[in-house]
């Protein structure tokens, strides 16, 4: 069981997020990006969008500097001070995304306009979305101070996964519940990314920031048409 | 120099019906769609007005257009750090209710109500949501409202305009309006390209028509906030921001544009101008009293040898260059100087120039007789225009009025030649003193004339060739979709995640 949640699911998910992702980025590049509903309805939107992808945005590179240099976090919670700091910090985020979500699922499902452009991927957004957030703050307040412990338990077990070596031991031992529902949910969406809205996040124009602010395109070649000397002046299209 | 050719438009005010039959035929070309309904890629406002979307020209409301900051500009409501920054929620968006909510009528149940005492009615239904509804706004709600206290006193335009003044106007006998008809300005500083983060927005370098490609457009609407005429919508239904195309399908099968086409005042005229594109940021940083002329120095003589050599050093084909000299914006704007810009101070550099109305505002009635500006008062009736010249300025030229009294004056005096020549009921002196003060020799007043009131559709429209033969967009191999779907843009827009 444990060797399907943890090994057959990541895998499968990482699979389809990656084929998924490009085969939807090259071939139905219109589709990509979030079916933002701002028009129809900006008020309710602006405290709901703003808390769920702050929150989101921070708890994600939280997370991601914690796997990629495990140390420097285990240094940093060395101090109790410090320990308690960082994990109140990732609380509060958390609580933010989470509130966030419930408002947004609120006017998603109240909102008349809104409703007119809402599709069942949306639900399933939802729903692994409150899964992730839910499961993540229970972690958090139930198992406490992963941020000493996570090294142990998580760090080995996702390395394995990434090195092609999996090695589910590690987290095969945890017991806390909600934590292996994390896990798995956190594959769950990485896996749903090619079918939903959250394909958005992977075309953030973080190139806005170095390219120039004026775009000319040339569609002729400029010094080619110079040349065209062999131009025919057909008829004239007959306007009047 | 860096010469660059831009396809641009003169709207002659004086000539517009007010009809909205551009409008309609763009409509049903490009936006008679699901999600598109709301917009108005042309559309034609009553000035004093509010306009469409509501209040657009305030840039207190919605920040759009470039701000001068020291030597240069920078964007007023989006860039890269307010773009990055508030791309979770776009903080000055205008939302549907600022333009309107679109609706059709339930014409079936004319045939299927039952028999009953009353006529049957059919009911407005949004287009949104499908309900019915109240209809509180539409496109042009205000039209013709030239005096009302809810659309025509609350133009943004009387800003700096004091409250007598304001009273003056708005007098019973005094009250007047013109149409203001827009379409996207194809702008030489766009803001629109400037604040889009995905780069999907780009001007064309053969003839600067501003493009949104549908496929790289990310939805992150910046560039509804930034655009100052609010010439960019967003699609709700497809989740893409688009915006006029200057119909470039049409252009370049030398088609003069739908609306351009259609229009039953024959107020527009389109044609080539050449510019200078390494001056752009420097026109459009000066101060706001020296905009206009700024913008117009960009553009370039076209027969000027110079010019024309490095026209075609850059790789603009001959016809374009031809195209350019028969160009009846050129005349209009540089050489007649007769055509402004609309709000330069919101710093785009738009390439779409009006001839300001002259007329209704310069006729008068005075205990209920008709009253023309006479022999004593040469530029009497500019003088006691209905419409307060400072109210014309703020929109034609960032508040400098003698600008704008100089080109009434230059549109008067073609007026008093023509009276001479067609009447003649004119004293020569009078004639003379007018084409005197204004420097204008009694031919080019001719000209004005004709371009204005004769013109063929051919010299209306000087389209230059596209090189279909030489481009991409505009050439993608016809025998390859022979027998297909056609060209461009295959996919069905229809969003489901
Ligand atoms: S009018 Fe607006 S949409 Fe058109 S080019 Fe200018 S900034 Fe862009
Ligand atoms: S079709 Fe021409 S005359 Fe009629 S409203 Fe439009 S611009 Fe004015």
């Amino acid at each position: 069981m444990d060797y399907l949640l943890f090994v057959v699911f990541p895998y499968s998910c990482l699979v389809i997020f990656l084929i998924g992702s490009i085969y939807r980025y090259k071939n139905r590049p219109f589709t990509v990006s979030s079916l933002s509903s701002q028009f129809l309805e900006g008020k309710k939107l602006f405290l709901a969008s703003q808390l769920f992808h702050w929150g989101l945005f921070v708890l994600f590179f939280g997370h991601l500097i914690a796997f990629l240099f495990p140390a420097s976090v285990i240094i940093w919670s060395e101090k109790p001070v410090r320990l308690l700091i960082l994990e109140t910090t990732a609380f509060v985020f958390g609580l933010s995304a989470f509130f966030g979500l419930v408002l947004l699922i609120y006017r998603r499902l109240t909102d008349r306009r809104v409703q007119m452009v809402t599709n069942k991927m949306d639900f399933v957004v939802f729903i692994v979305l409150l899964v992730q957030i839910i499961s993540g703050l229970l972690v958090a307040y139930t198992s406490r101070w992963g941020s000493a412990w996570f090294s142990t338990f998580l760090t080995p077990y996702l390395r394995s996964i990434f090195i092609f070596d999996p090695q589910i031991d590690a987290i095969s031992s945890v017991t806390s519940l909600s934590l292996k529902i994390h896990v798995v949910s956190a594959f769950a969406i990485i896996g749903i990314i090619p079918f939903t809205r959250f394909m958005h996040f992977l075309v953030y124009p973080i190139d806005y920031a170095w390219r120039s602010y004026q775009q000319v395109m040339w569609n002729w070649n400029r010094k080619g048409i110079r040349t065209s000397k062999a131009h025919r002046v057909g008829p004239k299209s007959k306007n009047n | 120099m860096d010469i660059r050719s831009q396809v641009s438009m003169v709207f002659h005010l004086d000539k517009c019906i007010g009809c909205h039959t551009c409008s309609i035929a763009c409509k049903n070309v490009w936006t008679d769609r699901k999600g598109a309904e709301y917009m108005w890629w042309n559309n034609v406002e009553t000035k004093p007005g509010t306009g469409y979307p509501t209040k657009w020209e305030d840039q207190e409301i919605y920040k759009g257009g470039w701000e001068k900051n020291g030597n240069s500009v920078s964007l007023k409501g989006a860039g890269k750090l307010r773009g990055l920054k508030n791309i979770f929620h776009n903080p000055h968006l205008p939302v549907l209710d600022d333009y309107y909510e679109p609706w059709t009528y339930k014409y079936e149940d004319l045939f299927t109500a039952p028999e009953g005492d009353d006529q049957p009615t059919a009911r407005p239904v949004s287009l949104v949501t499908g309900e019915h509804m109240d209809v509180k706004a539409g496109p042009n709600w205000d039209d013709d409202l030239g005096g009302s206290p809810d659309y025509a006193r609350k133009d943004v335009n009387f800003k700096d305009l004091s409250a007598s003044e304001q009273e003056v106007m708005f007098q019973l006998e005094r009250m007047t309006f013109f149409y203001l008809p827009r379409i996207c300005n194809h702008c030489l500083n766009p803001a629109c390209v400037a604040s889009c983060p995905s780069g999907a927005i780009y001007k064309r370098g053969e003839d600067g028509v501003v493009l949104i490609n549908q496929q790289v457009c990310r939805a992150w609407r910046m560039c509804v906030t930034a655009c100052p005429y609010k010439k960019s919508y967003y699609n709700w239904h497809t989740g893409k921001s688009e915006k006029c195309i200057l119909c470039y399908p049409r252009l370049e099968s030398g088609q003069a544009p739908a609306c351009m086409h259609q229009c039953v005042g024959r107020i527009r005229y389109l044609g080539v101008m050449l510019y200078d594109a390494d001056k752009i940021q420097e026109a459009a940083s000066v101060n706001e009293d020296e905009l206009v002329d700024a913008q117009l120095g960009i553009y370039l003589d076209p027969f000027d040898p110079e010019v024309i050599k490095e026209a075609r050093k850059n790789g603009i084909a001959d016809s374009t260059i031809e195209a350019a000299q028969k160009s009846p914006v050129y005349k209009f704007v540089k050489e007649w100087k007769i055509a402004l810009p609309l709000h330069p101070e919101f710093r785009t550099l738009p390439n779409l120039f009006y001839v300001p109305a002259l007329m209704p505002g310069m006729a008068t009635v005075k205990d209920g007789v008709y009253e023309e500006s006479n022999t004593q008062f040469l530029w009497g009736g500019i003088n006691n225009d209905r419409l307060p010249i400072k109210y014309l300025a703020n929109l034609f030229t960032a508040g400098n009025t003698d600008k704008i009294v100089e080109v009434l004056k230059r549109l008067m005096a073609v007026r008093w030649h023509r009276r001479q020549t067609t009447v003649g009921d004119v004293e020569q002196g009078i004639v003379d003193m007018a084409m005197g003060e204004v420097k204008m020799a009694a031919d080019t007043a001719d000209a004005i004339f004709r371009l204005t009131s004769l013109a063929t559709f051919d010299e209306r429209f000087v389209i230059p060739p596209a090189h279909r033969e030489e481009s991409i967009e505009m050439l993608e191999s016809t025998a390859d979709v022979k027998g297909s779907t056609g060209f461009g843009f295959k996919e069905t827009p229809k969003r489901g995640w």
